[in-house]
């Protein structure tokens, strides 16, 4: 004997009319077959038979309103027995959690990558004069040496060297087939980038600019920041998607956006935006090699800019660890990408006023280094945060949230933030200026801080 | 056997052997009970969220499964647990990733959309619709680049046909000869909006035109048909002559998800499809006048299957929710 029960047709619904039946006691039914039509007030519904056998009774009147869910509302006289002989049916239909304990042992999957310790380059090391640009092109051979699995793909960095020659050199040496020209398709090359990681290779995704990205975000975070979730741990997707982030100069406004706060608001991405060259260097190498789907920012303004690169063979900066540019006791300033080298230009000049800033460089923003920021706050009790892109649920809106939190009773002014005016960026010369942030701007954040 | 598919006004005819028609009968059998079952543990509040039924399709899967060699990858949108039983992923696993259990394929932490199995080279089930198409390009730019002779077929909807990021990777795969088969699962309805409604060519086989990509119409309830032309497809693809596209004519028979009442189509249209293209009467009946199968024979078969579906249907509700200690596992992979 068997119950029919009253079904749910939506997640929501929780009763409904039977409006009508449509087999009568004593009827022969078969699976797939319609017995009965219900409605809700969204919808009419027909009711169809799983199991096969005789109807024997009709618990519910035909018309009957508000029958809750799961309320017996027929019985069936099972013709045939349900029970299968129980030993070939656990031969076919191991479970599957059997079947993964026989795969090879899985990587170890967290909530928060750990950040990896700090490693300076030992004392004594040469350094070598190197543009962020060429860190960038130097940190992708590298890898590319040393996996395999590693390739590039974006537009234009094969043939023509990379919009801004940041992959120069890199078809020459390593071939078309691991350096591929793309057409302009932001949405479909990263969606096959994904799905190259998904079966195990290492893309480097590079967008012209992460404006462009935006075509592509869907994969970003639905396709790539959410599949190992989704998958129970089972399918990862190491990929970095990297490129120029914010604004350039005099590019207007659907060219120059900054996109940290974005993608920091991802769980399932690392997101990294640094500063100088060998930043750039050892964190794109570390970011190739993570097992996770990685968000590099760069910045245009930054690549033709040189800094001083450890020459040392394996140059890697652990992911998730802030840097203390410089050290200072009066204020903390917080910055990432080229907003690190105004933090710096402002430290100077509020010295010559008597004002000691220490400044972090945050340079990955998730995971995002509190650690550092709220032990600097303790030690300041003010802070002041610098971020290219706009205000409103910003890098600096988490990290004002995170010290108040996390160092209240330290503080002696409220977190103040630096920022992009509240409006896309203009064209004209002087409107950009008085748009984004500059050294003037956070030497004045840092005074009112300060009550100066 | 000698398979070799003649053409004769224009749809293809080949012959099975009497164990290949029953595997079929078994494998689509399979995919109708599991769908009647789940349908049912919707209806009783098991499984919640959306729950899209392949009720009605069954010979595409199964036909297209039968052209593949082990390790060719497959990837579908989310109408997805036909796809995954025919690619050899257990009724027990799928089941209990519906009620969101532990035992499920994704722990339960993925349900009805988001199942994986990379043993039996299934890449899911994806919720946004297209986005199936790119990533299984993707995988097909890995087989390419490896050379190591694998297939992905990638499947998707009539729905998803006028999403812009699958002409993005038909360019893609065209231009660089990528080893994928490209299926598209015309059932004429993208949710409740007709074939007629939605597309200003319906023929979606002639899509891959601008982009030098073969294509054919097959018919998507026959499923030898489906086998030979996914043979052809798949070995031109293997041979590294680049992607193919299969528009697979089929039908749903049921709505689009769970809580679809499906009044954008008449009734006697639902009961035509259901009387005249079965697929799995369609291969009943090839059994029975060949001779390979008894009616009592397939009743034999049917219970079995039952036994199979119930039996997954109890695992589904006896295994365990995950752990609250899955909330926040998964998410990274630690470096």
């Amino acid at each position: 004997m068997t119950q029919i029960l009253m079904p749910a047709l939506s997640p929501t619904m929780e009763e409904g009319n039977l409006a009508k039946w449509l087999v009568k006691v004593g009827d022969k039914i078969e699976p797939g077959q319609v017995i009965a039509e219900i409605e809700t007030d969204k919808a009419t519904m027909e009711v169809e038979a799983v199991d096969e056998g005789t109807v024997t009774e009709l618990l519910v009147q035909e018309g009957a309103q508000g029958v809750k869910v799961n309320t017996p509302i027929a019985v069936l006289d099972g013709a045939v027995a349900a029970a299968p002989p129980r030993q070939e049916t656990k031969q076919a239909e191991k479970p599957a959690a059997r079947e993964k304990a026989t795969k090879q042992e899985q990587p170890t999957r967290i909530s928060t990558p750990t950040p990896q310790p700090e490693v300076e380059a030992p004392a004594g090391t040469q350094t070598l004069k190197l543009t962020v640009r060429d860190a960038l092109r130097d940190a992708m051979a590298e890898e590319m040496r040393r996996d395999e699995s590693v390739f590039l793909m974006g537009e234009e960095v094969a043939q023509y060297q990379g919009a801004y020659k940041v992959s120069r050199g890199l078809l020459d040496e390593f071939g078309p087939k691991r350096v591929v020209d793309t057409p302009i398709t932001e949405h479909g090359f990263a969606g096959l980038g994904v799905g190259a990681a998904m079966a195990g290779l290492k893309p480097i995704v590079e967008f012209m600019t992460w404006n462009f990205g935006m075509q592509a975000i869907d994969h970003i975070i639905n396709s790539a920041a959410k599949t190992l979730y989704m998958s129970g741990g089972q399918i990862k997707s190491s990929i970095v998607f990297r490129g120029p982030n914010g604004a350039a100069a005099r590019v207007a406004a659907q060219h120059s956006q900054d996109y940290s706060s974005w993608y920091s608001h991802i769980p399932g991405l690392i997101v990294i935006a640094p500063y100088d060259a060998a930043d750039a260097k050892g964190l794109l190498k570390a970011a190739i090699r993570n097992p996770n789907p990685v968000v590099f920012l760069e910045h245009e303004m930054l690549y033709g800019v040189e800094f001083e690169v450890p020459d040392v063979p394996d140059w890697i900066v652990p992911i998730g660890k802030a840097k203390v540019r410089r050290v200072g006791a009066n204020v903390t300033i917080t910055a990432h990408s080229r907003m690190v080298g105004l933090a710096l230009k402002a430290a100077e000049q509020l010295a010559e006023q008597g004002i000691d800033a220490e400044v972090i460089d945050l340079r990955t923003l998730r995971p995002l280094d509190s650690a550092t920021i709220i032990e600097s706050v303790k030690k300041t009790n003010r802070i002041v945060t610098v971020e290219e892109g706009w205000a409103q649920s910003g890098v600096g809106a988490e990290i004002a949230a995170r010290v108040t939190s996390e160092a209240f009773d330290y503080l002696d002014a409220p977190p103040t933030r630096v920022h992009q005016v509240d409006a896309p960026l203009a064209y004209a010369a002087n409107l950009e200026a008085l748009a984004l942030p500059n050294v003037d701007k956070i030497v004045d954040a840092v005074k009112a801080v300060t009550y100066r | 056997m000698g398979q070799a598919a003649a053409k004769a006004n224009g749809k293809h005819t080949a012959e099975a052997g009497k164990e290949e028609l029953l595997q079929y009968y078994r494998d689509m059998l399979l995919i109708r009970r599991f769908e009647e079952r789940a349908g049912q543990l919707y209806g009783m509040g098991l499984i919640g969220g959306f729950c899209h039924l392949y009720i009605g399709q069954e010979a595409v899967v199964v036909g297209m499964q039968a052209a593949l060699k082990e390790g060719d990858q497959v990837i579908t949108a989310y109408r997805d647990h036909g796809h995954m039983l025919a690619a050899g992923m257990t009724a027990n696993g799928v089941m209990a990733e519906l009620t969101g259990r532990s035992g499920g394929y994704s722990k339960g932490k993925g349900g009805s959309m988001h199942m994986f199995s990379i043993e039996k080279a299934f890449y899911g089930g994806h919720g946004i619709v297209g986005a199936q198409v790119s990533l299984g390009t993707g995988l097909a730019f890995a087989n390419y680049y490896r050379g190591d002779g694998k297939v992905c077929l990638t499947y998707f909807g009539d729905g998803a046909a006028n999403q812009g990021q699958v002409y993005e990777s038909f360019n893609m795969a065209a231009l660089w000869k990528l080893p994928v088969v490209y299926i598209v699962e015309n059932n004429q309805y993208a949710m409740g909006t007709s074939i007629q409604r939605s597309s200003s060519e319906t023929h979606l086989y002639k899509r891959g035109v601008s982009f030098n990509i073969p294509g054919e119409e097959v018919d998507g309830m026959d499923v030898i048909a489906v086998r030979e032309a996914g043979k052809r497809a798949v070995e031109r693809a293997r041979a590294g002559e680049g992607p193919y596209l299969l528009e697979m004519k089929t039908y749903r028979y049921r709505g689009h998800s769970m809580s679809d009442p499906a009044k954008y189509r008449t009734k006697e249209e639902v009961e035509e499809q259901k009387a005249k293209h079965d697929p799995i009467e369609h291969v009943k009946k090839l059994l029975i006048d060949a001779g390979h199968a008894t009616e009592d024979g397939l009743k034999e078969i049917d219970r079995d299957i039952r036994g199979v579906v119930s039996a997954s249907a109890e695992f589904a509700q006896e295994s365990p929710e995950p752990d609250p200690s899955e909330l926040l596992t998964d998410v990274y992979i630690d470096a």
